[in-house]
């Protein structure tokens, strides 16, 4: 079985440097890319179906401007087998539309039974793209998996999709793209063998010449949707630090909720 | 003159989702800012009947589109193809919908199928004379932008409350619409239904969440954080500590790779407020947060801090809430 992992670099929540430069674009000097947190759990749980199965291949698919390898070496050290990498100057400011198009494109290139998604990236959070490539490539599409369970013999794919009150389980041929959420499983930490090994593992590059893109629709200048201001989030106010016995406490949390109409 | 449309989000029973009345409320304002305009809702579903007259509550026209396949099947992308169908031949210029999973999966979709932009998961929308202008949130927090569409036509995903959902002045009509041809893309059937394990209310759209992380101690301490979201009429949320280490499900976990939440209020019980947490509930009306720690990260960002023991403070914020309402 083969499984291709969509994932993309985005700026280190925890690093506390995102900002944007001048063209509205994320500055990317400022704060360390890592592979989007949602991307992990289903590159998780690729990994296990080809245990489980025994063979096959775990494929990464990355978009970037500039920095897809380092982030693709990290993922590659979990255990994927190599790594697609769509890079080419004129993707910077791409929008979802541009992206989706890329993936999509991308994705006609190679062989596979199943796609995996994250269902949203940390950095935008819009969760538009992993439908939107499904829609152009035709591809059964089986949203938020609380889990994944491919029957190769049967060539269909189960997911529990986590709706507002359970989960619906949804079932359909492969290939399919299945966008996944962390109830799939904690993803693993890369062992010292899988960094080692990671460094000669393949990624092969795409420009999107070989996908038969045009630049000019894609990018800053295609872009359909346009930043027009960015500031930082207004400050709230100062913090009350009550230090009183639970009960003097309890009183004051009932004051202030009281004080707001909460209760 | 702009016409926006607004996606009505079925529930499960066949209503109309909070969510989708907050759009609406949203769309009229927008519509007024951008000079006037149309505003119309469209609900697509096998029986849209009920959310369409709900939604009629809120906009002068709504369109119902029945599509029997969305009853056993997965919605989104089947929502998604009529949709696009409807809007070649009326041609409106805005589609406006829910941030929630299903909103999002029709956006992406319709995106796709339109070669539309996204203004996605917009915290705030307003109209302006060339268009809408939607805010956002982005890198956790730590920045808000507002984005505009470049050629006057695209989607928006909306947050849950954005805005206080406020019905129109005078109930609007339903129309019947259709759209003819088969559906492009596969139809994804749903196979089962599962309910949940645990019956807890939604955190999505909830007026108030009570939450718990690590300092809870286990499954038996979420009962006390479930009675204080009780006493406040409220919804209880987790870290993802909490839902890691099995005490509660993934369902009500908030933060980077759970959901985002705007509560009015946000009562935070043991969770020291790490950035992975922050990033889900930093917009939260008033927060408010009881920790041994004075200096864990929280601390920084709640309006109010309570320096204890969880058991404790909450055992008497329950006391006090119970003597009020009693």
């Amino acid at each position: 079985m083969r499984i291709v992992v969509l994932t993309k670099p985005v700026p280190d929540p925890a690093s506390g440097g995102e900002r944007l430069g001048p063209d509205g674009r994320l500055d990317r000097s400022n704060s360390p890319a890592v592979v989007n947190g949602n991307d992990e759990y289903v590159l998780e749980k690729a990994l296990k179906l080809i245990e489980a199965a025994g063979e096959g291949e775990v494929i990464l698919l990355t978009m970037a401007p500039d920095n897809g390898p380092e982030t693709m070496r990290k993922a590659l050290a979990m255990g994927a087998t190599r790594g697609v990498l769509v890079t080419d100057p004129a993707i910077a400011g791409s929008d979802t539309v541009a992206t989706t198009r890329i993936i999509a494109a991308a994705l006609q290139t190679l062989s596979f039974d199943l796609v995996f998604a994250g269902v949203d990236t940390s950095d935008g959070v819009a969760g538009v793209v992993a439908p939107g490539v499904a829609a152009l490539t035709g591809m059964p599409y089986l949203s938020y998996a609380a889990s994944i369970e491919p029957d190769e013999g049967a060539r269909t794919v189960r997911v529990k999709r986590i709706t507002a009150d359970g989960y619906d389980v949804l079932e359909a041929p492969m290939p399919a793209l299945i966008s996944g959420t962390q109830a799939l499983g904690e993803p693993r930490y890369p062992s010292l063998k899988g960094i080692m090994a990671a460094r000669s593992k393949e990624i092969t590059t795409l420009t999107l010449a070989d996908l038969g893109i045009d630049p000019g629709t894609v990018g800053l200048s295609g872009a359909l949707t346009k930043v027009v201001d960015s500031r930082p989030p207004a400050a709230r106010g100062a913090t009350k630090v009550v230090r009183d016995a639970p009960d003097e406490a309890a009183r004051q949390i009932v004051e202030l909720l009281a004080e707001r109409r909460l209760i | 003159m702009a016409s926006i449309w607004v996606h009505g989000e079925t529930a499960g029973d066949g209503s109309l989702t909070k969510l989708s009345t907050e759009v609406a409320t949203l769309a009229r304002s927008v519509a007024e800012g951008m000079g006037g305009g149309d505003v119309t809702g469209v609900v697509v579903a096998a029986d849209p009947g009920a959310a369409a007259q709900e939604l009629a509550m809120y906009l002068p026209k709504v369109l119902t589109l029945t599509e029997p396949a969305t009853a056993d099947h997965a919605a989104g992308m089947i929502v998604a193809q009529r949709l696009a169908a409807l809007i070649e031949a009326q041609g409106p210029d805005i589609v406006m919908t829910g941030a929630g999973s299903e909103g999002r999966d029709l956006a992406g979709a319709l995106s796709a199928l339109t070669g539309w932009g996204v203004l996605a998961n917009a915290t705030a929308v307003k109209g302006a004379p060339d268009g809408p202008v939607a805010t956002h949130s982005v890198f956790g927090g730590k920045l808000i932008t507002e984005s505009a569409l470049t050629d006057g036509k695209g989607i928006i995903t909306v947050r849950p409350n954005s805005v206080t959902a406020e019905p129109a002045g005078a109930t609007g009509q339903v129309e019947a619409a259709t759209v003819s041809g088969e559906l492009q893309q596969p139809a994804v059937p749903i196979v089962d239904r599962l309910d949940a394990e645990t019956k807890a209310a939604q955190i999505d759209d909830a007026r108030i969440i009570v939450a718990g992380g690590r300092g809870v101690g286990g499954p038996d301490g979420f009962g006390l954080i479930r009675d204080l979201a009780d006493a406040l009429g409220g919804a209880v949320g987790a870290t993802r500590a909490a839902v890691d280490s099995g005490w509660i499900p993934y369902s009500q976990q908030i933060g980077q790779t759970g959901k985002i939440v705007k509560p009015q209020l946000y009562l935070a019980m043991g969770i020291s407020g790490a950035i992975q947490h922050k990033v889900g509930m930093q917009t939260a009306s008033t927060i408010i947060a009881v920790n041994r720690d004075p200096d864990a990260p929280i601390a920084d960002f709640a309006d109010m801090i309570v320096i204890g023991d969880l058991v404790e403070v909450g055992n008497a914020l329950l006391a006090e809430l119970r003597a009020r309402s009693g």
